[in-house]
């Protein structure tokens, strides 16, 4: 593979991928937060 | 008798007769790393065995790193087979609290845009000239991140390791010098002074806590399977903290675990800085180009903030974008004191914390999807 061809693969696929990995990463923790909300007995608790 | 005793005393000091030039600027640059580590405070964990470790490399027909030498053993031990910076990992997903992230989710997003300079180091390494996964291991010094950048450069580099390595643990105690004025230049006096005292975060529950390390491993294992053990182990650390169950195994990777790896480590790394091998002009571009990917991290992580910014109708204070960065606690101790600078009322450290601790698992998952696709266009 050529100098130009890997740069562009790692650019869009390596720059996309963790922004879509994170960004899903980001939803599935708000819908965690949702299924399981924080209570104000861990508040007392901590 | 006489040749005896003339044959028995040119032993001593052989090493002075076999001393390349190399050998005393290397002996110098290991006193500098011991200074900074012990005088200055910069990272004294790491650069003083890298430093003594440098030191004790360079004496000459010693052989420490030879087959049967005690610097060798100890690389082959963990750095070779990449186990030492898994194990510190484990270490640091146990010191980590990722509360703040959980509190505000889309805080990943810099975490995300914090990278962004591995990638585009790679292109800028390898069209000066470097070989493609020579450029891989120097754009991972902008993940900001020790073990990252040693576990992608011993496997794939392993000649690179000295200098990537050095170049990565002294960038990241330079993040208060190098990202100010980046900030400064990339945001606009209204937009440093936004104050996000007011912006609503929700805390996570201890189930999010718990969950969070499992999720973030299974998904994150599908979507990069060859990132897992960076992943994977910074979790499993998290994990052992959030659960409160396992505290002894928790308090054991955080101190005599990580102490112990750390030292290995270091002095391992030290003694990969053979004088005939780290001083050449490739060392030198390999330190200008780490100082580049941070520059470009730091850079899109302020850009991105400021898209955030825009998205929400200027709730984000662009400058938290700069804590995307995975040297942590730094970076986000930097967006403190620089938001405090320009408005003396504003609190943006739980904000910098969560983009920090976001930076940490957007760096970890930037090398496993990195070396994703590396293995899926052949390349490894």
């Amino acid at each position: 593979m050529n100098n130009w061809t890997f740069a562009a693969t790692m650019i869009i696929v390596g720059m996309g991928g963790t922004v879509v990995a994170l960004g899903f990463l980001a939803i599935l923790m708000s819908l965690l937060k949702k299924l399981f909300p924080h209570t104000d007995q861990q508040k007392t608790q901590a | 008798m006489i040749d005896a005793v003339l044959n028995g005393i040119s032993g001593l000091g052989a090493g002075l007769t076999y001393l390349h030039w190399s050998n005393p600027i290397m002996i110098v640059i290991g006193g500098v790393l011991l200074y900074l580590g012990i005088k200055k405070d910069v990272e004294p964990l790491l650069l003083v065995p890298i430093g003594f470790g440098a030191i004790l490399v360079n004496i000459p027909l010693a052989d420490l790193m030879g087959d049967e030498g005690f610097l060798r053993t100890i690389y082959n031990m963990g750095v070779a087979n990449e186990l030492f910076p898994l194990l510190i990992f484990i270490g640091i997903g146990s010191m980590t609290d990722f509360g703040p992230l959980l509190a505000n989710p889309k805080i990943f997003l810099l975490g995300a845009a914090g990278q962004f300079g591995i990638f585009l180091t790679i292109a800028l390494a390898l069209f000066a000239g470097f070989s493609q996964l020579d450029a891989v291991a120097i754009g991972v010094i902008g993940a900001c991140d020790g073990p990252t950048a040693i576990y992608v450069t011993s496997k794939y580099a392993p000649h690179l390791l000295g200098p990537v390595s050095v170049a990565a643990y002294s960038y990241m105690s330079l993040v208060p010098v190098i990202q100010p004025p980046i900030m400064k230049w990339l945001t606009t006096e209204k937009e440093r002074q936004i104050n996000m005292n007011a912006f609503p975060t929700t805390p996570p529950s201890k189930t999010t806590k718990i969950l969070f390390p499992i999720v973030v491993t299974v998904i994150g294992g599908f979507i990069a399977p060859k990132g897992l053990p960076l992943l994977g182990t910074i979790m499993l650390g998290n994990l052992m903290k959030e659960s409160g169950v396992v505290s002894r195994l928790t308090k054991a990777s955080e101190n005599e675990i990580a102490n112990a790896v750390t030292l290995f480590l270091g002095i391992s790394i030290g003694a990969t800085m053979d004088g005939r091998v780290f001083l050449t002009p490739q060392t030198l571009m390999i330190l200008a180009f780490g100082f580049v990917a941070i520059c470009l991290d730091t850079a899109c992580g302020v850009l991105f903030g400021k898209i955030m910014n825009k998205f929400t109708g200027g709730k984000i204070n662009p400058l938290i974008g700069a804590a995307g960065i995975s040297a942590y606690p730094m970076a986000a101790r930097v967006v403190q004191k620089e938001g405090q600078k320009y408005n003396p009322y504003n609190y943006l450290l739980m904000h910098a914390v969560g983009a920090n601790t976001g930076g940490q698992v957007g760096s970890v998952m930037a090398a496993a999807i990195m070396l994703s696709v590396l293995q899926g266009i052949g390349l490894i």
